[in-house]
């Protein structure tokens, strides 16, 4: 045994010194490949790997989205209350953008095809009030809510979307709409909206009340 | 059974209680955590903040069960074990590469397989303690956690999908598995496959 070596806690502690350190790296290094792992996560069949995207919920079920008799109401500080069906909502003026999205918890997903509705048009038929400033969105998925002022909101790739990657929002991706909001981290993104009440202030949406930014402005809050 | 001439003892109770205390755990934390995160799965099974629970407090009550078990057990044939673990001598470096050389209770595979596991071991537990802080407090958000935590997953799964061919499949390795659930193994078995463990020609 005089010949023996300690390769087993060398290996221990290589991998786990490696792994620790990885905490500053894999991020920034995953960026640099993932490019070129992006056509085998694309050939596997959809869902089976997150192919990027994460779905975070907060009930216990998604909410299921039934075209007929789904309604999204726009109520609050407006001139009238809107109630409008799946196809008033898709007959609104059609707005298409690819853009990154950022999840606070560091994944990223790159040139995401979005298509839907720019707040501007959605609200016009209801009519917010002069002295409102915020949109509040209610989601489906009980108790998720979150709120952005109208600035935001206007913001030129800021959309309620109902369409991603070519095809009908997704039930996990928030069927059939949800906020896309790309200067953001995406949880001010609310899926499954249900209602939109026009306001004048911002109550902090699920995820602040547990913490975070209520402006999450990309590489410019909670902390990052 | 330690009567019993045809068979020896290759794992204590100390032992084999940390094996599947590891393993139960891991199977619930590795369950729990693709329902997490593999979006099929997600939408179909739902109930993410009941999930993450389980997922979390498996993890918690796996460490704490761990510490009670080596505090309780047997820790100075555990301590021996460790060092045999450890150490790679000159037939292990040479078996590693694919030279037949005689192994003694645990062969080089093993040894490896046993350090790689206590590594992963410590950066998952390092790493989903880091998710579970950085919910909490953003200074402890780092944007490599996750990907540390979900690398880990698959070289793990790796690793368990060869540990579980050698114990249940592979025909020479296999008997091992009884090692594992009973302690003792067949002595001619260990002659053959463990001779620096028990030298041919002994009792």
């Amino acid at each position: 045994m005089d010949d023996a070596r300690p390769y087993g806690r060398r290996t221990f502690l290589a991998v786990t010194l490696g792994g620790i350190s990885a905490l500053f790296w894999a991020e920034p290094a995953w960026r640099a490949v993932s490019a070129a792992a992006r056509p085998f996560e694309n050939a596997l069949p959809p869902g089976l790997v997150p192919s990027g995207w994460r779905i975070y919920t907060v009930a216990a079920t998604m909410p299921r989205f039934d075209p007929a008799s789904w309604r999204l109401r726009i109520e609050g500080q407006v001139s009238r209350p809107v109630e409008l069906d799946y196809r008033q909502l898709r007959a609104l003026p059609r707005a298409e953008q690819v853009s990154t999205f950022h999840c606070v918890t560091g994944w990223t997903v790159k040139d995401v095809h979005w298509a839907g509705v720019r707040f501007r048009d959605l609200l016009e038929p209801a009519g917010p009030l002069p002295g409102a400033t915020t949109l509040t969105f209610v989601s489906a998925e009980i108790p998720y809510v979150d709120t952005l002022t109208l600035a935001q909101a206007h913001l030129g790739d800021a959309m309620l979307a109902y369409e991603l990657d070519g095809r009908p929002l997704p039930r996990e991706h928030g069927a059939p709409v949800r906020v896309v909001i790309p200067e953001m981290y995406g949880y001010k993104g609310v899926k499954w909206v249900s209602r939109i009440v026009v306001g004048s202030d911002a109550q902090p949406g699920y995820w602040e009340q547990r913490g975070y930014d209520v402006d999450a402005w990309v590489g410019r809050s909670n902390g990052l | 059974m330690a009567s019993d001439p045809r068979y020896v003892e290759r794992f204590t109770r100390t032992e084999r209680t940390l094996h599947w205390l590891h393993a139960a755990a891991f199977l619930v934390l590795l369950g729990s955590g693709l329902v997490l995160y593999v979006p099929r799965l997600s939408e179909t099974v739902g109930r993410r903040p009941f999930l993450k629970d389980v997922h979390v407090y498996t993890a918690v009550a796996w460490l704490a069960a761990i510490a009670l078990v080596v505090a309780a057990g047997d820790r100075r044939r555990l301590a021996a074990t460790l060092r045999e673990l450890d150490l790679f001598d000159r037939d292990d470096r040479l078996w590693l590469q694919r030279i037949p050389r005689p192994q003694g209770r645990f062969n080089a595979g093993q040894k490896l397989n046993a350090a790689l596991t206590a590594a992963f071991a410590v950066l998952f537990a390092v790493s989903g303690f880091f998710l579970w802080l950085g919910e909490r407090d953003p200074r402890y958000r780092f944007a490599s956690t996750i990907l540390v935590h979900d690398g880990l997953m698959y070289v793990s799964l790796v690793l368990l999908v060869g540990h579980l061919y050698l114990a249940l499949i592979y025909p020479s390795t296999r008997h091992a598995l009884r090692g594992m659930a009973v302690g003792s193994v067949r002595r001619d078995w260990a002659r053959e496959h463990h001779a620096k463990w028990l030298p041919p020609g002994e009792p």
